[in-house]
C-alpha cells in the first residue's frame, strides 16, 4: 500500500502526542518540520523554546533545541544567531511568553531587525499553568485569574502583536494565520516557509502569529473551541499580512 | 611585555578579547560602562559581536544564547543590574553553559550609590540565582589581577561548563594602573576552542537523539534532574580555593578582606610592620570556594585577634571568616558601606586597638 | 617613597587630564608604581571634578589616601572642600588667578601659580592644566620632567599643532615650580 501521510523526520518517531485533544501545537510543530525538510535546513536549525506548552516542543522533535527563560526567547535567539550566523534559528513562543513577560525582548529584537524567525502561537490563555489571564485573552472571556471574565476597566484590552510590531520599521514580514481549517493550515505553512526563507536569505526579522485554540482551558470540547476560534478569536485577531518587505530588502 | 596604563574596566575588557571572547552583550550602568564602551570598539576589530541589550535581563540571555554556540561570551554589570542576571546565570549553571560575567560592585541595597562597595558578597559567593548552584568567583585587588583573572576565567568556564564571576568593585573598575596584558590568542586558537565544543553546542546537528544538541536548563524527569545536580556537585568538589597569606606566621593581629579592602589592609600591614608591630593579612582570591584552610596558618598562641575589613555594613564575609577561625581568636570588624571607600587610617586604628590587648 | 596627590577643580579645567598625564608619565618611568582614581559623579558637566594619583617606589596600597601629601586646587570650592585633607607639612598648589590667597593653615607649604591668567596670556585657556602639571613636577620633583614631557608629546601625537603651545605651557609651569622648590 502506498503511504501518503506520515510524520516528518523531524519528529521523534516513537513518541505519542501528549497534547490535549483539539490542541493545535502538534499541527504547528509538524508544519515547521515540513518546512525545514523542504528547505533542507534540518541539520542546521535550532529552535528556541519559550516556557509553557511551547516548552514541550523538545519532547517531540529530533533536532537541536534550547530552552529560554520565560519570555527571553528573542534575547537567547539574538545571542545564538549573532554568535553563529550560519545556524537557522527560530523561537517558538506562546502569548504569555511573547507578549507579556517577554514583550520587551520581542519588541527590541524586532526593532533591531534580528535575522531569525518567530513562531508565535496565540491561544488567548495561559495553557500549562492552568488557564490564567493572558495579554491576548478576549474581553469577557473567563480565566482562572479573571473569574468574571476580562474586564477592560481592570485588565485593559487584548494585545495585537502583529499590529504592534507593524509600527516598527525594521521587521520584514509579519503575518497572522490560523490552523482552524485545512485551507488555513496550508496558508500557515506557506507563511512559515516564507519566514524561514527570509532568514536563509538574510533579510531580517519575520514573525508568523498563529491563532489557535485551547479547548482545555477555554472549557470547551474541540469542536466548540473551533467555533469559538472562528466566531470570536478571528474577529479580535483578523488574519492577514501585516508587513511584507520581503521583495524590498 | 610592556606595561600600559589602563583603567580596570578596560583591562578586563581587553583581557577578555585576548582570551578569545568574541561575544558581549550588556546594558549601561555606572561604574562599569567602560567595559561595554571599550568592547563596542574592540570586538568588531577581531570579528567579534557586541550587542547593547535592552536590559540586563536581555543581555544575560543573549550571552546564554551565544555561549550555547561555543563562542566565548561575556557580560558585565554592577550590583543592582547583576540582580537582574540571577535567572539567566541560574539557567547557564543548570544547562551547563560556560559564560563569564563581571560585577563592578557599587553601593547598595536597591539602586544604592554609584560609588564602590563590597555589599554583594553573599549574592556573589553563595546564591547568584535560584537552585543552589555554585560558581568560581574571583575577587581581584589590582588592575593586573582583574586582567589575569578575566583571562583565566574563560578557561575555567570551558573546563567546568559553568558560569564564572569576576567580583570587582568601583575602585578596581575605575582606577588606572600599569598592567601587563596577557597574550592575544590567535584566530586559529579561538576557532579551535569553539570547535572543541561542537558536539554539545546548539548550532544544528544530524537528526536523532544521539546526535542532536539539547540545551536543558531543567527537566520534567526529577530523577534525571537530581542526577545532573549530583554531577554538578562533584564538579564543584574539584575546585581549589586560592588565597594570599602575607606576614601571617608570627602575626599578633591578622587582617582579612578581599578585593580593594584587602589591598588597603595590606598597606596597613606594611605600615604596622615598619613600626615593629606584628601584623599580617589573609586575602581570599577566590571568594567561592572560600579558603577556610588559610586561617589554619595563623599561630593562635600569639594572635590577639582577627580584623575583618569589608566595605559592607553589616559585614558579610565575616560568616566565612568565623567558619575558618573556629573561635580560636576573637574577630573585630572595620567596615564602611553605601559607596564610601575604606580609609587606611580607620584600618590602622582598628588594628592598633587589637594590638593593645 | 610614596606620594599622594589630590587634584581638584571645575569640570572643564582639565584636572582629570592632568592626573591621567601624570599617571601615564609615572607608568612610562619604568621604576615607578602608580594608581589614578577619578571621582565619578552623576553630573557629566559643570560639577567639580577630582582625582587621586599615588606614585610609589613599590606596589601602591591604598589608591585613595586619607591624608594627602599634595593638593592641587584649581578653584575655591575645591580648596574649601579638601584643604583639611592635606597633611601637616604637605604642599598646596593653588590656582591663584581665581582662588583667594588668604589660607587659614600655616602648617603647609603653599605654591601659588596664576595658571588661568598665564594660560590666557599664552593664547588658550585650555592649557591651564598643563601649566599646573609643570608647576607640580617642577616643585615636587616626583618625576623627571623629561619623562613627563615625552608622555605629553605622545598624548598629542595625533594633534602635533598643539605641541608648541603645550611645550610653552609646561615649561612656564616648571619654572614656577622650580622657584618654589625648598
Amino acid at each position: 500500500m502506498e503511504r501518503i501521510y506520515a510524520r516528518t523526520e523531524t519528529l521523534q518517531q516513537d513518541k505519542v502526542s501528549g497534547f490535549c485533544p483539539g490542541c493545535m501545537h502538534g499541527t504547528v510543530i509538524k508544519l515547521i518540520g515540513e518546512v525545514m525538510e523542504e528547505l533542507e535546513i534540518v541539520d542546521k536549525t535550532v529552535s528556541v523554546e519559550g516556557v509553557g506548552c511551547c516548552g514541550l516542543l523538545m519532547d517531540y522533535t529530533d533536532y537541536d533545541t534550547t530552552t529560554a527563560p520565560h519570555g527571553r526567547a528573542c534575547a537567547v535567539a539574538t545571542g545564538l544567531k549573532r554568535a553563529n550566523p550560519e545556524t537557522i534559528v527560530y523561537t517558538y513562543q506562546g502569548d504569555g511568553d511573547l507578549a507579556a513577560i517577554g514583550l520587551g525582548e520581542t519588541m527590541s529584537a524586532a526593532n533591531r531587525g534580528e535575522n531569525f524567525t518567530v513562531i508565535f502561537v496565540n491561544n488567548g490563555i495561559y495553557g500549562m499553568t492552568g488557564g490564567q489571564l493572558a495579554p491576548t485573552t478576549l474581553v469577557g472571556m473567563k480565566a482562572a485569574t479573571a473569574p468574571k471574565g476580562r474586564d477592560p476597566k481592570e485588565h485593559g484590552y487584548p494585545m495585537h502583536m502583529c499590529e504592534i510590531l507593524g509600527q516598527l520599521k525594521a521587521p520584514v514580514y509579519l503575518e497572522r494565520c490560523s490552523c482552524n481549517t485545512p485551507q488555513n493550515v496550508i496558508k500557515t505553512k506557506k507563511a512559515i516557509k516564507k519566514a524561514f526563507r527570509n532568514q536563509i536569505d538574510g533579510k531580517g526579522f519575520s514573525m508568523v502569529e498563529i491563532v489557535t485554540s485551547c479547548p482545555t482551558n477555554w472549557g470547551m470540547d474541540p469542536l466548540g473551541a473551533l467555533d469559538f476560534l472562528e466566531e470570536k478569536m478571528l474577529v479580535e485577531f483578523p488574519l492577514g499580512v501585516y508587513r511584507d518587505r520581503t521583495k524590498e530588502v | 611585555m610592556a606595561r600600559v596604563l589602563m583603567k580596570g574596566c578596560e583591562a578586563i575588557a581587553e583581557a577578555a578579547v585576548r582570551a578569545g571572547c568574541r561575544f558581549f552583550a550588556g546594558y549601561p550602568i555606572t561604574p562599569q560602562n567602560e567595559i561595554p564602551e571599550y568592547l563596542s570598539r574592540r570586538l568588531p576589530e577581531v570579528g567579534g559581536i557586541f550587542v547593547q541589550g535592552e536590559s540586563e535581563i536581555a543581555s544575560i540571555n543573549m550571552v546564554y544564547g551565544a555561549g550555547q554556540t561555543g563562542t566565548r561570551s561575556l557580560t558585565s554589570s554592577s550590583s543592582t543590574g547583576v540582580s537582574l542576571y540571577s535567572e539567566g546565570v541560574s539557567f547557564c549553571a543548570s544547562a551547563r553553559i560556560p559564560i563569564v560575567y563581571v560585577n563592578v560592585a557599587r553601593g547598595g541595597p536597591g539602586i544604592g550609590a554609584i560609588q564602590p562597595s563590597q555589599q554583594d558578597y553573599l549574592q556573589a559567593a553563595k546564591a547568584s540565582g535560584n537552585g543552589g548552584f555554585q560558581m568560581l568567583v574571583f575577587a581581584p585587588s589590582t588592575v593586573q589581577e582583574a586582567a589575569d583573572m578575566t583571562y583565566r576565567a574563560f578557561d575555567c568556564a570551558d573546563r567546568d561548563r559553568n558560569p564564572v564571576l569576576i567580583l570587582a568593585d568601583g575602585v578596581i573598575g575605575t582606577i588606572m594602573e600599569p598592567v601587563e596584558l596577557p597574550p592575544m590568542k590567535s584566530e586559529e586558537e579561538v576557532a579551535a576552542n569553539k570547535k572543541s565544543k561542537r558536539s554539545w553546542a546548539c548550532v544544528g546537528h544530524k537528526l536523532g537523539r544521539e546526535h542532536r544538541s539539547w540545551i536543558e536548563p531543567g527537566s520534567f524527569d526529577t530523577t534525571n534532574l537530581q542526577q545532573r545536580n549530583e554531577e554538578a556537585a562533584k564538579m564543584y568538589e574539584t575546585w581549589t580555593p586560592e588565597w594570599e597569606a602575607y606576614q601571617v606566621d608570627d602575626a599578633e593581629v591578622v587582617l582579612t578582606g578581599y578585593g580593594i579592602s584587602a589591598r588597603i589592609a595590606k598597606a596597613v600591614v606594611d605600615e604596622l610592620r615598619l613600626e615593629g608591630k606584628k601584623a599580617g593579612l589573609i586575602r581570599p582570591i577566590t571568594v567561592n570556594p572560600f579558603p577556610y584552610e588559610a586561617y589554619e596558618h595563623i599561630d593562635y598562641s600569639c594572635c590577639k585577634g582577627i580584623l575583618d575589613v569589608e566595605m559592607a555594613i553589616p559585614a558579610l564575609m565575616i560568616h566565612d571568616v568565623k567558619a575558618g577561625v573556629k573561635e580560636r581568636a576573637s574577630i573585630d570588624t572595620c567596615l564602611c558601606s553605601g559607596g564610601n571607600i575604606m580609609r587606611k587610617k580607620a584600618v590602622m586604628d582598628a588594628a592598633g586597638k587589637i594590638l593593645e590587648r | 617613597m610614596e606620594t599622594n596627590l589630590l587634584a581638584a577643580g571645575f569640570g572643564g579645567q582639565g584636572v582629570m587630564t592632568l592626573g591621567k598625564f601624570l599617571a601615564s608619565a609615572a607608568c612610562d618611568a619604568a621604576e615607578k608604581h602608580v594608581t589614578f582614581f577619578p571621582s565619578y559623579g552623576a553630573e557629566q558637566r559643570g560639577g567639580t571634578a577630582n582625582c587621586y594619583v599615588v606614585i610609589s617606589d613599590k606596589e601602591v596600597g591604598a589608591p585613595i589616601g586619607d591624608e594627602m601629601d599634595d593638593l592641587i586646587a584649581m578653584n575655591q570650592p575645591s580648596l574649601d572642600r579638601f584643604l583639611d585633607r592635606l597633611k601637616p607639612g604637605g604642599t598646596l598648589y593653588l590656582n591663584s588667578s581665581i582662588v583667594g590667597e588668604d589660607i587659614a593653615r600655616k602648617d603647609i607649604q603653599i605654591v601659588k601659580a596664576p595658571v588661568t591668567d598665564l594660560a590666557l596670556k599664552l593664547g588658550s585657556a585650555k592649557v591651564l592644566n598643563i601649566i599646573m602639571l609643570g608647576v607640580y613636577i617642577g616643585c615636587s620633583g616626583v618625576l623627571d620632567p623629561q619623562v613627563v614631557w615625552s608622555t605629553i608629546e605622545h598624548k598629542f601625537a595625533s594633534k602635533p599643532k598643539l605641541l608648541p603651545l603645550n611645550r610653552k605651557a609646561f615649561e612656564e609651569g616648571l619654572e614656577i615650580g622650580r622657584k618654589n622648590r625648598t
